[in-house]
């Protein structure tokens, strides 16, 4: 099992990071879930040009990272995990995470490469400012984000409900 | 036993807040965690009533050495790492 955890200011290319792991992983890994992640427009007519401001405790955030990473283990079969997560400032239409993961069969890379979105969500350790015009903001996570993270409680790999 | 020089560290809304990263602070020696707290709380109580008053209730919580603290009464050591975390907002 190959994890790799990484925060950076820097975009990341989704096709090198997706060759890195085809050239890690064998023909046993039969299925490989990608998520990534975009900065949303906000859509809302006449909302002034948004920044997104991500701030990490370096060492702190990865290892957060690596625990969800753990938990995700724990319950599914899965041969490589990549996550790829974005730090400072950042403008609608920038990639801001990358999630990938193998396995051998497709239901665990789907459910786990959900499972880990769900988590980093709500468990790693970042601290996102949002900036619209003048006004800057510290923003917490929605209570969807918490609702999804905790509907995976169920022991048994499985959504809770 | 002689003071103890911890590192703290202060992020998001706190950083902003108290306008440092980080600070070397002197304490007793036997100092908690629950003293640090205080004597912070108190330190920046000219400098940001909203900040002391989030350090002082424990709605910012605190990393010993980046491991979330268990326990207020944890005593902390010369050279320990501690910081101060808003409530994160996640990935």
């Amino acid at each position: 099992m190959n994890v790799s955890i990484r925060v950076q200011r820097e975009d990341f290319s989704q096709a090198d990071e997706w060759s890195a792991l085809r050239a890690r992983t064998g023909a046993g890994a039969g299925a490989i879930a990608a998520f990534a992640g975009v900065v949303r427009e906000d859509a809302r007519e006449g909302t002034p040009t948004q920044i997104l401001y991500l701030e990490h405790y370096p060492g702190m955030t990865e290892s957060s990272i690596a625990d969800i990473v753990r938990e995700a283990e724990g319950r599914w079969p899965l041969d490589d995990v990549v996550v790829v997560h974005r730090v400072g400032e950042l403008a609608p239409g920038d990639q801001i995470v990358l999630v990938l993961v193998a396995s051998a069969h497709r239901a665990a890379a789907f459910a786990a490469c959900e499972f880990l979105m769900d988590y980093l969500k709500t468990r790693a350790v970042f601290w996102k400012k949002e900036t619209r015009g003048a006004a800057s903001e510290w923003i917490r996570s929605t209570e969807d984000d918490f609702d999804r993270a905790a509907s995976w409680k169920g022991e048994d790999g499985a959504a809770g409900d | 036993m002689g003071a103890v020089t911890v590192r703290v560290l202060f992020f998001a809304s706190l950083r902003e807040a108290v306008r440092e990263d980080a600070l070397d602070l002197r304490l007793p020696p036997g100092a908690t965690v629950a003293d640090l707290r205080a004597l912070l709380a108190e330190r920046l109580s000219g400098l940001s009533e909203e900040a002391a008053r989030a350090i002082a209730d424990g709605d910012v919580r605190v990393a010993v050495n980046q491991r979330l603290e268990q326990s207020p009464d944890v005593r902390l050591a010369a050279g320990d790492e501690v910081a101060f975390l808003p409530p994160i907002t996640g990935g």
